[in-house]
């Protein structure tokens, strides 16, 4: 039975899609069957960052309205084998989205795979309620930065009262807190809102802080989940993240932007 | 800026330290308020409008709290009204706003 894991946060921007691929090419990295599932409908983006955008034929929508099976929809990663992507409809609008067709696809899914990672839509409308509503836990990714703190804070109360677990009085959803684009250097200036200002106000368990990192952009770029490069420092600290959230109990170690060693700066400068 | 002001220390708060406090402010007010059924802010509204038949009070100056128990569940209605001279005074001469 698959654990359901939703990737949330309200505000828009703050990494919830790279925070998704990133964690679930690292549980799958470590074994673990993992499918990611986009359902940010007419706005798909977890096909670029996941690097899968040309193998779409069908999506999570055709599956919903019986237009197509799972497994056409379902794209399996090239470089892992464990991990599976089921991209949304770019053309479709979110009402396209229903409560049962999701709970179909997630009931399918849960016999075949180990973690169901949600990529919520940013906002709290019907994506992102739908994305949330079967959660078993959540990754309420959060930037260092009021109006971001603000709208976790709205997403942490939602995740108590409007998911499935809510309604039927079971045991919460159990959320962990992501911080990302977390930068040490602003925050020793007191410029930025440190881990423990955060952790304070919004008092849910830590289960990573990713630093601010050119990396994120680059990887990005090329499709290529962050957590693949193992040197950075926001791929270190996603694959902290991971351990985190499969239950091991790491040091959390706060990582600063890369830096580079006199000789490697000045093969920087002249590459 | 002068000479002196330059060399003068002032207790600098970081912009950091405010937006913690502000979040810490802000939040606690909205945690209150979606704490509650949603038909709390109509019902202070409902009762502000009746009170507002008889006694002029501006509307931060009504509360309406419930607290669930597993016993007993309690409504409180907290109403702030004017002090007892103005309240006499306005009761002798109605203002237009209340002689409805």
């Amino acid at each position: 039975m698959a654990k359901i894991i939703v990737v949330t946060s309200g505000k828009g921007g703050v990494g919830k899609t790279t925070s998704t691929a990133a964690l679930g090419a690292g549980l799958a990295m470590r074994g673990k069957k993992t499918v990611v599932i986009d359902f940010d409908v007419g706005l798909r983006n977890l096909d670029m960052i996941m690097g899968c955008e040309r193998r779409v034929v069908f999506d999570f929508i055709n599956v919903i309205q019986g237009e197509a099976k799972l497994h056409q929809a379902l794209i399996k990663d090239r470089r892992l084998e464990n991990l599976s992507i089921l991209p949304t409809s770019q053309t479709r609008d979110k009402d396209a989205l229903t409560r049962e067709g999701v709970e179909k696809v997630l009931n399918e899914l849960r016999n075949d795979f180990d973690y169901i990672i949600c990529d919520s839509p940013a906002g709290i409308e019907r994506g992102a309620h739908l994305a949330m509503y079967f959660a078993d836990e959540a990754v309420v990714v959060t930037n260092p930065e009021v109006s971001s703190v603000r709208d976790s804070d709205r997403v942490l109360g939602l995740l108590s009262s409007k998911t499935r677990r809510a309604e039927k009085g079971e045991e919460p959803v159990k959320p962990h807190l992501l911080l990302t684009r977390y930068d040490p250097a602003r925050v020793a200036k007191g410029d930025m809102m440190k881990v423990e200002d955060v952790l304070e106000i919004l008092s849910i368990p830590l289960l990573g802080i990713i630093p601010e990192s050119p990396t994120v952009l680059k990887a990005s770029n090329i499709g290529t989940p962050v957590v693949f490069d193992k040197t950075s420092n926001a791929g270190a600290a996603y694959a902290d993240a991971v351990s985190r959230l499969m239950g091991e109990q790491i040091e959390m170690r706060v990582l600063g932007p890369e830096r580079r060693g006199f000789l490697q700066r000045l093969l920087w400068r002249t590459a | 800026m002068t000479l002196l002001s330059f060399f003068r220390r002032t207790p600098r708060v970081s912009s950091a330290q405010t937006a913690k406090e502000r979040l810490q402010i802000l939040l606690a007010h909205e945690r209150q308020d979606r704490s509650g059924p949603d038909y709390l802010p109509l019902l202070q509204k409902e009762i502000l409008e009746v009170i507002r038949k008889y006694i002029q009070v501006p509307g931060e100056k009504v509360e309406v709290k419930l607290q669930r128990g597993a016993e007993m569940s309690t409504l409180e209605i907290d109403i702030e009204l004017p002090g007892a001279q103005t309240l006499n005074s306005k009761r002798a001469v109605p203002s237009p706003a209340f002689a409805r």
